[in-house]
């Protein structure tokens, strides 16, 4: 029986190698940490104030943001609420769908969710990806999401990368210039080391975000698995001393 | 066989005079008499029974707060995420029990594959348990629609399709089943309904399925018949009741599965896309196409055989056929095999062979069921779905010719 599962991998192997061949576009690690609550908050307060004209975060209540951030109802009305919405509304915004459409050519996608969809790897590199292509109604388009709608909002703080070409071989054996990343440009505001800080707590507040019970879920699961260590040891007890007599 | 059938005083006295209580308690646990050699794999029949349950109270807590309608099902999935008192964990306890519930009966169902307990007498165990695999496909599929995400949307989208692929009656058809044109509002609150209705006839379907059971009594890894062999009380020599030795057994499986479990609901709830799909977590978009659209993975054997087969005269109805064909032949297991030994263990090299190829089969199709079509991945695919099917089709042959050994009188260690 042993031989005949040791074969049977190796049939499996033709399939493994198929599965190893990785394909897209590079990402960058996000490197985030929900532990980290100033993060958290800092990030809160970027989307407040860059992301959410347009983007809603329409599953999240501002409230249950403030008890998990850490930030009193006091200061989230006088911070985070610019719209005279109630601590315990969701955080939608005044943007219709048909808006969207009509100045970006696509509805803006909620972002309660993004880093589940797309991955906070990707949002990350995203976020870092813009650069300058006179071709693109805003002037910008993006390494992770070529021909991409949405202006470069973060172009003040980050400024405007230049594009990197490489020739390469097109389908029809053609030269075509591929971008293949960026390098800095027309400077912004921010230094590199300053803007990677401030889209990793974006980042990292979008994660946090789309699934805002994830530590509390890791805490209990310890409990949990816990309590079931001590309650095999038992059973396993249990069946040994029932068992004695089957010979 | 059993010597006190009622209690005559007292309460239990009372019911068993109203009710056969003390008899079935009798029959089905404290004197039905299993083998007393059960292995690793006995452990999936319970264990499934178990998913179910959780299936059943999670689902029932789910159904106080979702609501069945294409405008408010998203929201409503992420308002039990969020606001609903432990609703994280009812959700995730029941995304993730529906692919443990495939787990277990998958492994249920191998179990029988190697020890053979298909055959006579337990074809008819055999064909309940097949119906219970029916009934839990169609309540997955169902299910799977309701978070009314990107992959819900289109993959019941693809599903339904194929409906439209039967000939001439096709296109009606899955208006027919849709309700509508489309995946739609309608579509939702009629899946919504089956959703609720199929886990209680799943329920009663497994009933069934423990009365054969008990009616002609458990295989074992031997492939033995422990009733040939009884004392003189009548009692299986080989046997042990059920209660108390199994049920403490079962306790001991219960307590590994539910750590694997929560180990799956509290740190990895999607398990990397494999449980729950990334796309997902975006909202049914009609008029917008993922890239990629792939059923849960515990569809994606009979999803990879589909695209494996060609469409023919402009038709994907062979691609449906075979798809269907590779549920359907395993009703037809009991009588393709013409082995004299029932178990693995005594059995010659080519069934061996045989079962091997039909797990890798299984496994590489799953797997290739969840990636792009590509050239090389259909024709692997072709290659394998070829590969299932002979199992079955050639078992009449390779059980016939294959060398046996001699199977003992008594159940071994």
């Amino acid at each position: 029986m042993r031989k005949l599962f040791v074969a049977s991998l190796l049939l499996l192997a033709p399939v493994l190698a198929i599965a190893a061949g990785g394909h897209g576009v590079h990402l960058e690690d996000a490197g985030i940490d929900l532990a980290d609550r100033e993060s958290l908050q800092r990030g809160a307060k970027y989307f407040v104030n860059y992301c959410m004209g347009c983007h809603s975060m329409q599953y999240m209540r501002y409230n249950r943001m403030g008890e998990d951030l850490g930030i009193d109802e006091v200061s989230l009305r006088q911070n985070l609420i610019l719209d005279g919405s109630k601590p315990g509304d969701l955080m939608n915004n005044a943007m219709r769908p048909e808006d969207g459409e009509k100045w970006f050519g696509t509805a803006v996608p909620d972002l309660t969710l993004v880093t589940r969809w797309r991955s906070p790897d990707w949002v990350f590199s995203y976020l870092k990806g813009f650069y300058r292509d006179e071709a693109r109604p805003y002037g910008v388009n993006n390494l992770v999401f070529p021909e991409v709608g949405m202006p470069h909002v973060l172009a003040p703080l980050q400024g405007l990368q230049n594009p990197v070409f490489e020739e390469k071989q097109g389908p029809g054996g053609e030269a075509i210039k591929q971008v293949v990343g960026v390098e800095p440009g027309q400077s912004g505001s921010q230094s590199a080391e300053e803007y990677d800080l401030m889209v990793r707590d974006l980042t990292n507040f979008l994660t946090y975000a789309g699934e805002p019970m994830r530590l509390e879920r890791q805490q209990l699961g310890i409990y949990v698995l816990l309590f079931l260590g001590l309650f095999f040891i038992l059973a396993y007890a249990l069946k040994k001393e029932y068992w004695k007599d089957v010979h | 066989m059993s010597t006190e059938t009622t209690a005559s005083t007292g309460f239990v006295g009372w019911i068993d005079k109203r009710f056969p209580l003390t008899k079935v308690w009798n029959e089905h646990l404290a004197e039905y008499y299993a083998p007393k050699n059960f292995n690793f794999w006995y452990y999936f029949g319970s264990l499934a029974l178990l998913v179910l349950v959780i299936q059943i109270l999670t689902g029932i807590w789910l159904a106080m707060s979702y609501k069945p309608s294409a405008a408010d099902a998203f929201a409503s999935v992420e308002y039990i995420m969020r606001d609903v008192n432990w609703g994280w964990l009812i959700r995730y306890m029941h995304s993730t029990g529906a692919s443990f519930f495939f787990i277990a009966v998958y492994l249920h169902m191998f179990r029988a594959l190697m020890y053979g307990s298909y055959r006579k007498p337990r074809e008819l165990l055999w064909i309940i348990g097949l119906i219970i695999y029916l009934a839990m496909m169609a309540t997955a599929f169902f299910g799977y629609l309701l978070p009314w995400g990107q992959m819900s949307f289109w993959g019941a989208q693809v599903i339904v399709n194929l409906f439209a692929a039967v000939p001439g009656i096709g296109e009606e058809l899955s208006v027919w089943v849709r309700g509508d044109y489309v995946i739609s509002d309608a579509t939702l609150n009629r899946f919504f309904a089956f959703h609720f209705l199929l886990p209680f006839v799943l329920a009663a379907l497994v009933f069934l399925h423990i009365v054969a059971l008990h009616k002609v009594g458990s295989n074992n890894p031997d492939g033995i018949e422990i009733k040939e062999n009884k004392d003189e009380k009548g009692i299986p020599k080989d046997g042990i009741p059920f209660h108390p030795y199994y049920t403490v057994k079962d306790i001991v499986g219960i307590a590994v599965f539910l750590a694997v479990f929560s180990a799956v609901v509290f740190f990895a709830p999607d398990l990397g896309g494999l449980f729950l799909e990334a796309p997902n977590f975006q909202p049914a978009n009609p008029l917008k196409t993922p890239e990629h659209i792939a059923p849960v993975w515990y569809f994606t054997p009979y999803y990879a055989m589909l695209r494996a087969v060609p469409p023919m005269f402009g038709s994907q109805f062979p691609g449906v056929v075979v798809m269907f064909a590779a549920i359907l032949i395993m009703f037809l297991l009991p009588w393709l095999d013409r082995s004299p030994v029932k178990s693995v263990r005594y059995r010659g090299p080519l069934f061996k062979i045989a079962l091997a190829v039909f797990a890798v089969s299984f496994v590489v199709l799953a797997y290739l069921g969840l990636q792009p079509a590509s050239p090389v991945s259909t024709l692997m695919a072709q290659i394998f779905t070829v590969l299932y099917f002979a199992f079955f089709l050639l078992m009449p042959i390779y059980t016939k010719i294959d060398k046996t050994k001699p199977v003992p009188e008594r159940v071994t260690k």
